[in-house]
């Protein structure tokens, strides 16, 4: 008799917990039942990210490049896992490298967006780049898992807090990653994973006066709408690519800020 | 007190709360009785050896290779198969997951190397465990992110490794200054050949067991110890396109001239005499500990110890007093008991030097003040020391002390605090303590020195670049400027 | 009524009485300068002569609505004897609660060397006219207090009436009379480490016997910085004038642990003198059994239970 295996229950992730929709309701994809995400879980995950963005904000950055980094070694634990539901083991070890590549990013971001302005005056002036707050991203379809990942890292090493919306077709990598992310040291509530439709869940997000910033990777047909919406709070809206590495990607989801000092006796 | 202070006393009423003893367990630290050079990933013999010992005690701890100049060449050919090989070529992904494994390693075996370093250098544990470890693996955390981002940090400069770097480092924090050498010089893709100070080499050994734990291939670092001749051999080799050389002006003159005409790359972090300024509106308790920091922490073994206390004389009396007063607060004693906050000398050598420098203050006319401590009988000690009435040209004013020893000047105004604290040949640190933040940045900005803390001192991190100004160097270590060194480019 | 000057900062001028100079306070030094004496390790017999010193200097409190005769009646059992199965663990300093809870100590503590401290001056808001706050005081001492822990008026003080603060305490130490004033300076109120040292200062001239950090009352209590910065004001005032004033710091001491490091500051920073239930008080509670239950863990080398020890 071969032995029967213990079937994964797939739920939402926020605030580093676990929790069913709140609607009570499940769909079917990639064979699993999958919560199906209402607003209110929306609006739960949003309040949860506020809540921990400013802690995450305040860790120095070599903190969070280190939490990061074990992030990805969780996920490398768990490879074998995560291939079965994605494209494969070469994409894993894609979407690994990937959140080691923006882990090294935390600690740099200063030298590279920002510096000291020469201005014509005795004056002290500099610029730094800081997180805009909480950040919606609509994860793409394809790279399950990679292209999850390179949506979700930029925002999140710059010290902002996301909710994510994950594909609504193959959404279990996403969730397989909410696993890892709950090992890693992450504060809950820094990333927040909402599946289900994304029709349905996505107007919400875009309308959310407490959400800073969208980004329309996996938007689909609705862009037009959650542009419009996004103007609601004047939102900072990007149109993620769903395989690309770069500090321009985490830069989008980044602040700048001038200081002035008077510099004399 | 009032008529009712009735006190109720069973116990006696205390004369002093002696803490009692509380060492570092030792035993987490096991050590070979002889160790020879490690090059192209395997422990090669040493033909000939010396001791090295705790300063602490005298107490000899191992046999350590005395680095020939074919020990050497065995290294950078080593060095330079690898380079060859594969490492530069590798990608910068790689690469980095290499030097992220090393950081991570030395966080997990943070203790071990921390015991290891006090016992070997002298310093007290509680600064190798808080400071000298955190800091030796943050900086391969760091370099490691920019392994594969280099062309971020040079747009448009196409950067390329150097090929082989020779490294030669101090004595006085052995196990950082070996990460702030390697870490950069590997994200870059180059391969090293290392020489730890002759004093200091065992965290260095140890540190190739990390290399071994984290699979580095072959060759990509080579140690290889030895005094002062196998850092000739080193900077002589024509096989090594770069050195790197942390330690004595003196010697790093010797360097500059010896590489005169071969086109080698090079950068020298060398000595400093920094002024500590403290103005009459600043902080003053938190001025005091920052001074204490300043020119105490390491026994003041530090090349930017703010060794020259320049006091705005509206304040220099209470000043004074309070840094007197804070200095009976210092235990000297035991490195590797964790209250101890000044520990031993790192070497016989220097020990006579600053004894030497401290006699010349007494003869040239300084006043002497050393708080009542006692001292261990074995071994290298010397009690911290605050010099008044200091003028600038005695020799314990203008000449690198290395020793925890604080001479205390004055001055009246901010220009003239200037004046005094750029009139040096060296230009490593400064700091300045004030409340005003216009002054802080006024006199920021006419600091010749590499490093100016304000309202702080001694506080160092990987993406803060560190290096000198006239005398005390060229060259910086730490941030994005310290890949420079360790790259060639096409712009 | 005494003419309390305007505390000028910056630019000192020579005041009555004398006060050392104000200055300011580095927040990051501060904070990495007590969090540094934290680390002392703190072993066998020193830490032996550390918890016997904490239980010495113990004010044992209680301060709610609740409070009755029966339940002060038992913190006064336990202030007097804290381990009835250990008779050599030396009584607290004092008992702290309400005045309406005083005449119950009286009672209980008759002969016994354990001091009453009450809290008066509107405790713990302080928010009252002066006279109805020093006749509190006055009426605290009446009905045998031999301390009074009064408030300052934090009102007053963040929105710069500094001679306001000033006068209300010079007159409570008038109203007390002969009995101890500890001064409550709320440190969780005040915002910066620079106005702790001021209301540390103002306090100290005013007349305080002792300072101290807070009521308990709001989360924000005596946490080391802030410990470190009144104990630097205290020292500078000793420098600058001779008198000698007593620290005390209330609320979130709550583990043996923090005891030990509240001592090693003091030890450090105004030496062995300042070690004394005359010189030094600790507010607190459920401090004292976890301080008992290291003791007995240092005598007997096994890790405790609470089930051993007394809840009052």
């Amino acid at each position: 008799m071969s032995r029967l295996p213990v079937k994964k229950t797939y739920k939402l992730f926020i605030g580093g917990a676990f929790p069913r929709s709140e609607s009570g309701r499940t769909y079917e994809a990639q064979g699993q039942n999958v919560a199906r995400g209402s607003r209110k879980d929306a609006r739960d995950a949003v309040q949860a990210a506020r809540k921990a963005q400013a802690g995450w904000a305040a860790a120095t950055a070599y903190n969070r490049g280190q939490v990061l980094y074990r992030l990805a070694e969780m996920v490398e634990a768990r490879a074998a896992e995560f291939a079965e539901l994605c494209s494969g083991r070469a994409e894993v070890e894609r979407a690994i490298d990937r959140i080691v590549w923006y882990a090294g990013w935390a600690d740099k971001l200063p030298q590279v967006l920002g510096g000291s302005n020469p201005v014509a005056g005795p004056y002290f002036n500099f610029t730094i780049p800081e997180p805009t707050g909480v950040v919606a991203v609509l994860a793409p379809d394809e790279p399950a898992l990679l292209g999850f990942v390179s949506r979700v890292l930029p925002p999140v090493v710059g010290g902002n807090a996301v909710v994510a919306v994950a594909s609504e077709t193959s959404p279990l990598a996403a969730i397989e990653l909410a696993e890892a992310i709950a090992t890693s040291d992450l504060p809950g509530g820094v990333v927040n994973i909402l599946t289900g439709s994304r029709a349905e869940i996505a107007p919400h997000l875009a309308l959310h006066m407490d959400v800073n910033a969208i980004d329309l990777c996996g938007a689909d047909g609705q862009s037009t709408e959650l542009e419009e919406a996004a103007a609601e709070n004047v939102k900072r809206v990007v149109r993620g690519r769903p395989d690309v590495q770069s500090p321009w990607e985490i830069a989008a989801f980044l602040e700048l800020k001038t200081v002035w000092h008077p510099i004399g006796l | 007190m009032t008529e009712l202070d009735r006190r109720q006393d069973r116990s006696p009423v205390p004369q002093d709360w002696t803490y009692a003893p509380a060492p570092e367990a030792r035993d987490i630290v096991s050590l070979r009785g002889r160790y020879g050079h490690f090059i192209g990933g395997e422990w090669v013999e040493a033909a000939e050896t010396y001791t090295t010992i705790a300063p602490r005690d005298e107490e000899p701890l191992a046999e350590i290779g005395e680095g020939t100049e074919q020990d050497v060449e065995r290294a950078v050919a080593a060095a330079r198969g690898a380079f060859e090989d594969g490492w530069s070529a590798l990608p910068g992904s790689e690469r980095a997951k290499y030097l992220f494994r090393i950081a991570r390693i030395l966080q997990e075996r943070a203790r071990e190397f921390a015991v290891l370093e006090s016992l070997n250098g002298g310093k007290p544990i509680k600064e190798s465990r808080d400071v000298d470890l955190p800091l030796a693996a943050a900086h391969f955390f760091y370099y490691a992110g920019w392994a594969d981002k280099l062309e971020y940090a040079f747009p448009n400069r196409q950067p390329r490794p150097v090929g082989v770097a020779g490294q030669i480092i101090p004595w006085n924090f052995p196990l950082l200054m070996l990460a702030w050498k390697i870490a950069p010089a590997l994200a870059c893709g180059n391969t090293v050949v290392l020489k730890p100070a002759e004093t200091t080499p065992l965290t260095a050994l140890l540190f190739c067991d990390v290399l071994r734990q984290a699979e580095l291939p072959a060759g990509v670092v080579n140690i290889v110890t030895g005094d002062g001749r196998t850092g000739a051999a080193i900077v002589d080799h024509e096989g090594i396109d770069k050195i790197a050389f942390t330690g004595s002006t003196e010697v790093g003159k010797a360097i500059q001239r010896r590489l005169a005409g071969t086109g080698k790359k090079l950068t020298l972090e060398l000595g400093g005499k920094a002024a500590n300024i403290v103005f009459d509106d600043s902080a003053l308790d938190q001025a005091v500990e920052g001074i204490v920091n300043g020119i105490y922490f390491n026994q003041g073994h530090v090349c930017c110890a703010g060794s020259r206390l320049f006091a705005q004389e509206s304040i220099v009396e209470p000043l004074v007093e309070k840094l007197k007063r804070r200095l009976e607060t210092l235990r000297v004693g035991d490195p590797l008991d964790k209250n101890t906050d000044v520990g031993a000398i790192n070497s016989r050598m220097q020990l006579d030097k600053i004894e030497e420098l401290v006699q010349a203050g007494r003869d040239e006319g300084a006043e002497i003040y050393q708080p009542p401590c006692t001292l261990p009988e074995k071994g290298y000690w010397f009690a911290p020391t605050v010099f008044t009435n200091v003028a600038q040209s005695y020799r314990i004013a203008q000449e690198e002390i290395f020793g925890p020893v604080l001479s205390v000047l004055t001055f009246r105004t901010p220009d003239e605090a200037v004046e005094k604290a750029n009139n040096t040949p060296f230009g490593l640190s400064a700091g300045v303590w004030t409340e005003k933040g216009s002054r802080i940045l006024w006199m920021a900005q006419r600091m010749r020195a590499g490093v100016v803390w304000a309202n702080t001192f001694n506080r160092f991190d990987p993406s803060s670049p560190f290096g000198g100004y006239k005398e005390s160097g060229f060259g910086r270590e730490g941030g994005r400027h310290g890949l420079e060194p360790y790259l060639e480019f096409d712009a | 009524m005494a003419q309390a000057p305007v505390l000028p900062a910056g630019f000192e001028l020579p005041l009555e009485p004398r006060l050392p100079r104000i200055g300011s306070v580095d927040a990051v030094a501060l904070e990495e300068r007590a969090a540094s004496l934290a680390k002392r390790s703190i072993k066998k017999q020193a830490k032996v002569f550390a918890l016997e010193l904490a239980i010495r200097c113990i004010d044992l409190t209680t301060l709610e609505g609740a409070d009755t005769p029966g339940k002060v009646a038992a913190l006064c059992s336990k202030a007097v004897r804290p381990d009835p199965a250990d008779a050599n663990v030396p009584s607290v300093a004092a008992v702290c609660v309400y005045e309406n809870l005083v005449p119950t100590c009286v009672e209980r503590l008759r002969g016994t060397g354990v001091h009453i401290a009450a809290v008066a001056t509107g405790f713990p808001s302080g928010q009252y006219p002066t006279d109805l706050k020093v006749a509190d005081a006055r009426r605290a001492v009446e009905l045998g207090a031999d301390e009074v822990d009064m408030v300052i008026d934090r009102g007053a003080f963040l929105s710069g009436r500094y001679a306001k603060v000033y006068d209300e305490i010079v007159q409570v130490k008038e109203a007390v009379g002969p009995a101890h004033l500890k001064v409550i300076l709320e440190t969780g109120e005040l915002g910066t480490y620079d106005n702790v040292r001021r209301a540390s200062l103002l306090a100290m001239a005013a007349g305080a016997d002792f300072i101290k950090t807070s009521t308990g009352k709001i989360p924000s209590a005596a946490t080391l910085p802030v410990a470190l910065c009144m104990l630097e004001a205290i020292r500078d005032v000793h420098a600058e004038t001779g008198r000698a004033v007593g620290f005390k710091p209330a609320g979130g001491v709550r583990v043996a642990k923090q005891a030990v490091q509240h001592l090693v500051l003091v030890h450090e920073t105004l030496g062995i003198d300042w070690l004394a239930p005359d010189r030094y008080r600790i507010g607190a509670s459920s401090l004292l059994n976890d301080v008992l239950m290291q003791l007995r863990k240092e005598r007997s080398g096994a890790y405790q239970s609470p089930d051993y020890f007394t809840v009052d």
